[in-house]
């Protein structure tokens, strides 16, 4: 390393994006083994679905659920992607919107 | 009750031969009666870093099929005397190997005293690897800190967790260790190799042994000579040290950190 390279930026860190890659690919490959130690996230998953529907009709597919790794702490993500527009919800928020962008 | 250890992997390359040879002197050095076992079939290797390819008479094919007993086959370490070899066939007969025959040599191993039976596994996911590490007690996972290696050995996790004895009979299952080998400090500080605790993340299990890319390696396999043997260089005591953690002692890792480089190399290059 000479002086130059001190101030230069340093490269994508290659490593981590393996890493990054390896812990989404690691996780998916374990769930299709039946491996993974949480066989609650399933019904968790199914009953999540069940409390969001009551407020907003959301696709089966709409909800992502998973454990990673942080360290030693596992940490529980879940995202929810709402709908475009929430009409079947009757919200006021929807007509509104209905009327400005008109008809489909 | 002899124990029995698979070094496995999954690729191929990785360094599973090299650790089998070494885990099983260290060992053997410790007092321990070792037998260390090639089920490479038909790509015998371990012979030649073990430095006895020119006493194999018989071999593990052989004692399965009863051409011979295992005592014949059996290859006494010329440095230390509790430390004996069992070769690969070379035949590319790949069903020669079965699980009671593999059974029956390993029974007869803990018969004869044997403390610890080394399956050195091939690569791969088929019938010899599975062999390997069905009857093991505790499994030696090689890894590169390289991405196709790390979920490859998760693959292995997997098989352990389900294809061995232990699994099948549903106690605690095949103890599973991480041996990182291949690693090379100055790249994990550079930012273009994962570190140890990247895999050990990933993968989800403990780190037995962290070895260096070494040029000891190579000069202790032109030699015959197991590289643990090899005092002086950074592998060797790498392995050695993950001899004792195996052994159940606590020490912390060596070689795992880049050499600082002083205050003028930095600024003048170097
Ligand atoms: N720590 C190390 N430093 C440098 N080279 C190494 C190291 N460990 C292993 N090697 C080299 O890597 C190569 C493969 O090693 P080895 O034969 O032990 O792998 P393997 O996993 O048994 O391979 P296979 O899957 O073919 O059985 C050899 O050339 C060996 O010298
Ligand atoms: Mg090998």
């Amino acid at each position: 390393m000479g002086l130059f390279d001190l101030f230069r930026s340093r490269p994508k860190n290659t490593a981590s994006v393996a890493a990054e890659r390896l812990r989404i690919i690691v996780m998916q490959e374990r769930k299709a083994d039946g491996r993974g130690g949480h066989d609650y996230l399933p019904t968790m998953r199914r009953e999540i679905l069940e409390v969001i529907r009551k407020y907003v009709n959301v696709d089966a597919d709409a909800i992502d659920i998973h454990v990673t790794r942080e360290g030693e702490d596992e940490v529980l993500e879940l995202s929810v992607t709402l709908p475009e527009r929430d009409r079947d919800a009757g919200a006021e928020r929807g007509r509104a919107d209905e009327a400005s962008s008109g008809a489909d | 009750m002899s124990e029995v250890i698979v070094v496995t992997s999954g690729k191929g390359g990785v360094g599973k031969t090299t650790t089998s040879a070494s885990l099983a002197v260290g060992l053997a050095r410790r007092g321990k009666k070792v037998a260390v076992i090639d089920f490479d079939v038909g790509l015998r290797n371990l012979d030649l870093i073990m430095g006895c390819e020119r006493r194999v008479v018989y071999d593990f094919v052989n004692v399965i099929q009863g051409e011979c007993t295992l005592k014949q086959a059996l290859i006494k370490d010329k440095r230390i005397d509790t430390l004996f070899v069992l070769a690969a066939s070379q035949t590319r007969d790949k069903d020669a190997l079965t699980k009671e025959g593999v059974e029956r040599v390993l029974k007869e191993l803990d018969e004869d005293g044997f403390d610890y039976v080394l399956c050195d596994s091939p690569a791969g996911i088929e019938k010899g690897a599975a062999l390997a590490m069905y009857f093991a007690d505790r499994a030696v996972v090689v890894v590169n800190p390289e991405v196709s290696s790390v979920r490859d050995s998760d693959r292995i996790l997997g098989l352990l967790a389900s294809k061995t004895r232990r699994a099948e009979q549903g106690g605690t299952g095949v103890e599973q260790h991480l041996l990182l080998t291949r690693y090379n400090p100055e790249r994990v500080a550079n930012g273009d190799m994962m570190g140890i605790t990247d895999v050990k993340d990933i993968l989800g299990i403990d780190v037995i042994g962290v070895i260096p890319e070494s040029e000891g390696v190579l000069t202790a396999s032109n030699a015959g000579v197991p590289v643990i043997l090899d005092d002086a260089s950074d592998a060797g005591q790498a392995y050695a040290d993950a001899v004792a953690r195996l052994c159940g002692e606590t020490l912390p890792m060596r070689f795992t950190e880049a050499q600082k480089k002083g205050f003028f190399s930095r600024i003048f290059g170097g």
